[in-house]
């Protein structure tokens, strides 16, 4: 059962081959087995998950449900979720119980999903390791090929991606601000895609960086991806960012093919540093998109090499402001002091850890009288660039073709000291999220040392529809059947 | 009307600027669907994006949008199709997000222009720079408890109209014309109810002084004034301070001032070294705020006649003086009982009553045009007994006052105390022969040439009837009698 694809699985039971329920606590189960190993949830809400599969049981029964009826999620610790704590993974929101659910949960529940419980994260958001969580680093599934160090999921939706390629959940809702969904995806072997920005509403998502913060599913398949995100997505009027636009039958995208689509492969993702088990990764999904009757196109994205120095001004200059009101008076944890601004310092010196603090810091530079035109202005000029080349290179070609990240997940013990090094993760992720393009991760293979490794499909604006036709095409032609050592 | 410092190293003058924050009315907040009514219970109009809960978002109230815009072609000025949202970055209870989002780089309302009248009868223009649409904070309350502050957040996330003046005030005089008249825009558009003691209407005073023909020299703000009066006072206070330092060799700091009502003077707030460095950025919750033409246009039909424009319509419709009219039109409820008094009568004559008696009664009564004891349409039937000889100007003194006082018709108080005036010329002739003859010392003076004692007889007349007799008939038969 737990082996099953959310596509499998609601056939599976409106075929009533099993139980809502029966799904349901097979992953409760799988939870209490191996969450402990993994730490893929800060949160699990067993009476919560049984009360929303008997009731989709029911719903099943009388024929009303919905298209996710039964299926159990994990629900990524940013999301706002009406009665059940939500953290962040800071310290900072303390005991925080929303009153409401977000805008994309609460489409998930709509459509009758089942909460499995909320799952761990880097701290706001912030890292591409799961290292700067306050409840604790979340462990990879997969080991190197004998090897037993932990390694990282990848950040900042390890846990959602953890939980997933670990079989705790059928898929899981993600937020990508500048991988933060396919990295993590890479890293773990599953599938993820980050929408296009205003595809998805953001409202009740915790912010991290606001005019980059896209929610999106990780799920073990491509098509799994398209039938949740057809759930998630869609225009909201409390979130004036969010795009009023059709959601297209995703999931019937996934079985078109790529026979005539040009497909561009931009030059600049392949530096001489990019490791050549990477590369030649690549090389084998540039064939097989050419053996499906794609034609390949050789393109140019100009600004890529400034994606990376933008990024790390625009997000945490948006995210010291977004922080700002983790400030201990309304909500939250508190730490008393003399008066206010030592409230202030005590309860925030407390609350936060050490990579938010750094990028509040840097964010509030960038920002300050005298360095905004020469950082964040500057910035937003770069990134008017970044978008641009792609605008040029979606003239010739119908979706781009990359890596998805440098490297193979790396151990917990090799976590880089230096910040910057662990920006690097980022390099092929971020130029994406800098244009708000959507971007998906799908497991193409392994490096030799057995590790999963993604590719990484980029399409147009609200073009998810032959992003998901590429990448089901690379998911057909890699018959990746890979698992991962620990899982259910 | 010239204003001047007299100082030991000659004349001052003053340049002031006003950047008045005015609260929109609108049923709902800013970027939220939060109540706005005033004197609601402590946090009772909160949402959770007031509050600046996690995950929460603003959306823009087209409301709030329109009133600035309304506000914008109320003072002439550039409507921006294309303006932006800001975030302002501090700490502080009261502010939930540590951010106002405000408009600073791109406002939606550009350069207008307001006229001033002033006492002497002349009047001045006075520029107006910007007009931008911001959230309002919170409430500290640090008089509930001797060791912590409370917070009410009622107020955080109404929507405020900043609106910028240039540096072109110069007394302390058009100042205070300049906000009574900006109050009376906007409470005639109905985008403010410009009432200063509740707060909606609050003033931060920028001031500074220096010798005729010279360059600017620094300024101080005195912020959150929140009366005309204490506008007017606190400009005079604070230029004689920069006075008095540049005088005695000091040098005028950019701060932040407050002024205090008590004393009589303005005290440092903080100084321009302790100023927040504010980090503004634009909003990336918010996109740009674009508005059509064609929506500019139909809020433009939507406009009331504004008081320079009723001005100039009441001098020319009824034959009003410039004062006169300048006085009517400053409430639009004023205007409108005015309007209805001239309708179809002396236009002149009903100003007179309005601004004299009427003004005067309700000065009396304590109350205000809209609860008025005696109507338009009333005061105007008074006229009409006028008009038509009924009683004469005198009687109708003391009809008012008794309408004032009872709220009746003129008619039927004329008619129940039998105020009629008297055309009967026999009544007359008969009054002025008993007055003649009581007073034959006087008539014997009269005839020797001493003319001035016709009003005296006039009086007597009038006395002897009760002042009910027709003036113009007492005097031709006053002449006639005198031969």
């Amino acid at each position: 059962m737990l082996d099953f694809s959310i596509a499998a699985a609601a056939d599976a039971l409106r075929a009533r081959k099993f139980s809502a329920r029966e799904l349901t606590q097979a992953h409760l189960d799988a939870i209490a087995t191996l969450n402990p190993t993994l730490n893929a949830y800060i949160t699990v809400t067993p009476e919560r998950a049984i009360a929303a599969a008997d009731a989709a049981d029911a719903a099943l029964a009388a024929g009303t449900a919905g298209p996710l009826a039964g299926i159990p999620l994990a629900i990524k610790d940013l999301f706002c979720t009406a009665g059940v704590r939500t953290t962040a993974a800071s310290r900072i929101l303390g005991t925080f119980v929303p009153p409401y659910e977000s805008t994309v949960t609460a489409n998930l529940l709509r459509n009758g999903a089942v909460f499995l419980g909320k799952a761990n994260l880097d701290e706001f958001a912030m890292g591409s390791s799961n290292m700067t969580s306050a409840h604790g680093p979340v462990t990879n599934p997969w080991r190197r090929a004998g090897d037993d160090a932990a390694l990282v999921p990848g950040g900042s939706s390890g846990g959602s991606a953890a939980a997933v390629a670990g079989h705790l959940a059928m898929g899981a809702t993600a937020t990508d601000t500048g991988g933060s969904i396919r990295q993590p995806a890479s890293f773990c072997g599953i599938a993820g895609i980050k929408p296009t920005y205003g595809r998805c509403s953001r409202w009740g998502i915790v912010a991290f960086a606001s005019s980059l913060d896209q929610a999106g599913p990780v799920a073990r398949s491509v098509e799994d991806c398209a039938i949740l995100l057809g759930s998630m997505a869609g225009f909201d009027p409390k979130d004036s960012t969010s795009v009023d636009v059709a959601v297209p039958d995703f999931r019937a995208a996934c079985a078109r093919g790529v026979k005539g689509m040009r497909i561009g492969i931009p030059r600049e993702y392949r530096p001489d540093s990019l490791p050549a088990e990477i590369a030649a990764l690549w090389d084998q999904g540039i064939s097989w998109l050419r053996d499906a009757g794609a034609q390949i196109v050789d393109v140019s994205l100009p600004h890529t090499r400034y994606g990376l120095a933008t990024y790390y001004i625009v997000a945490p200059a948006e995210a010291s402001s977004n922080l700002a009101r983790y400030d201990g008076v309304r909500f939250g944890a508190r730490v008393d002091g003399q008066d206010l601004i030592d409230l202030y310092e005590r309860t925030r010196a407390a609350g936060f850890g050490d990579e938010v603090k750094r990028r509040i810091m840097i964010g509030t530079y960038v920002l300050s009288a005298g360095y905004y035109d020469a950082y964040y202005l500057r910035a937003q000029k770069v990134r008017a660039l970044i978008l641009r080349d792609f605008t040029e290179a979606f003239a010739k070609v119908d979706a781009l073709l990359t890596p998805t990240a440098p490297s193979a997940a790396f151990a917990q013990g090799d976590k880089p000291t230096d910040p910057v090094r662990m920006y690097l993760n980022d390099v092929f992720t971020v130029p994406a999220s800098m244009a708000g393009i959507p971007g998906m991760s799908v497991p193409a293979g392994l490096d030799a040392s057995g590790l999963p490794l993604g590719l990484q499909v980029l399409g147009k604006h609200f073009d998810e529809a032959s992003v998901f036709a590429v990448c089901a095409e690379l998911e057909r032609a890699a018959g990746f059947v890979a698992k991962p050592a620990l899982r259910a | 009307m010239s204003y001047t410092i007299e100082g030991s190293t000659g004349t001052w003058e003053i340049v002031v600027g006003l950047e008045v924050h005015a609260q929109v009315i609108s049923n709902s907040k800013l970027f939220s669907g939060a109540a706005t009514a005033f004197g609601a219970a402590p946090n009772s109009q909160v949402s959770f994006v007031d509050a600046a809960f996690p995950g929460m978002l603003p959306v823009i109230n087209q409301e709030c949008v329109a009133q600035a815009v309304r506000t914008g072609l109320g003072l002439n000025a550039r409507i921006n199709l294309w303006s932006r949202f800001d975030r302002k970055n501090y700490f502080y209870a009261d502010l939930p997000a540590g951010y106002q989002i405000s408009q600073f780089a791109h406002p939606i309302i550009g350069t207008g222009e307001i006229e001033i009248e002033l006492a002497d009868g002349s009047t001045r223009t006075i520029g107006v720079t910007r007009l931008h649409l911001e959230q309002d904070a919170g409430k500290s309350l640090h008089d509930q408890d001797p060791s912590r502050s409370f917070i009410d957040l009622n107020r955080a996330g109404v929507a405020l109209m900043e609106i910028v003046s240039e540096p072109d005030i110069r007394t302390p005089e058009e100042a205070g014309a300049y906000l009574r008249k900006l109050r009376t825009i906007l409470r005639y558009l109905g985008t403010c109810d410009g009432n200063m003691e509740e707060g909606s209407m609050r003033a931060d005073v920028n001031v500074s002084v220096r010798h005729a023909g010279e360059e600017f020299r620094t300024r101080c703000e005195v912020k959150n004034v929140n009366s005309i009066r204490f506008v007017m006072q606190a400009i005079e206070a604070e230029a004689k301070r920069q006075v008095e330092l540049w005088e005695s060799g000091g040098e005028v700091r950019q701060e932040t001032r407050l002024y205090d009502p008590g004393r009589g003077e303005t005290r440092s707030m903080r100084s321009k070294e302790d100023a927040h460095d504010y980090r503004y950025f634009p909003d990336p919750d918010l996109p740009p705020l674009i508005i059509e033409q064609a929506w500019v246009e139909e809020l433009r039909a939507g406009l009331p006649e504004l008081p320079d424009a009723k001005r100039a319509r009441l001098m020319r419709q009824y034959g009003l003086p410039a004062y006169d009219a300048g006085v009517l039109v400053a409430e639009q409820a004023i205007a409108d009982f005015y309007e209805t008094v001239a309708a179809g009568r002396d236009g002149r004559l009903a100003g007179n009553w309005v601004t004299g008696d009427l003004f005067a009664a309700l000065n009396r009564t304590g109350k205000d045009i809209a609860t008025s004891p005696v109507s338009a349409q009333a005061l105007g039937g008074l006229l009409d007994l006028m008009a038509d000889g009924t009683i004469n100007g005198r009687i109708a003194k003391e009809v008012f006052e008794a309408m004032v006082e009872t709220g009746g018709a003129a008619a039927d108080i004329v008619e129940a105390k039998g105020l009629r005036q008297v055309t009967d010329t026999g009544a007359i002739d008969e009054a002025v022969a008993q007055v003649l003859a009581a007073h034959a010392d006087k008539l014997a003076e009269y005839r020797a040439g001493k003319d001035k004692l016709f009003g005296f007889f006039v009086g007597q007349v009038m006395k002897a009837m009760a002042g009910k007799g027709n003036p113009a008939l007492v005097n031709e038969t006053l002449k006639k009698h005198l031969g």
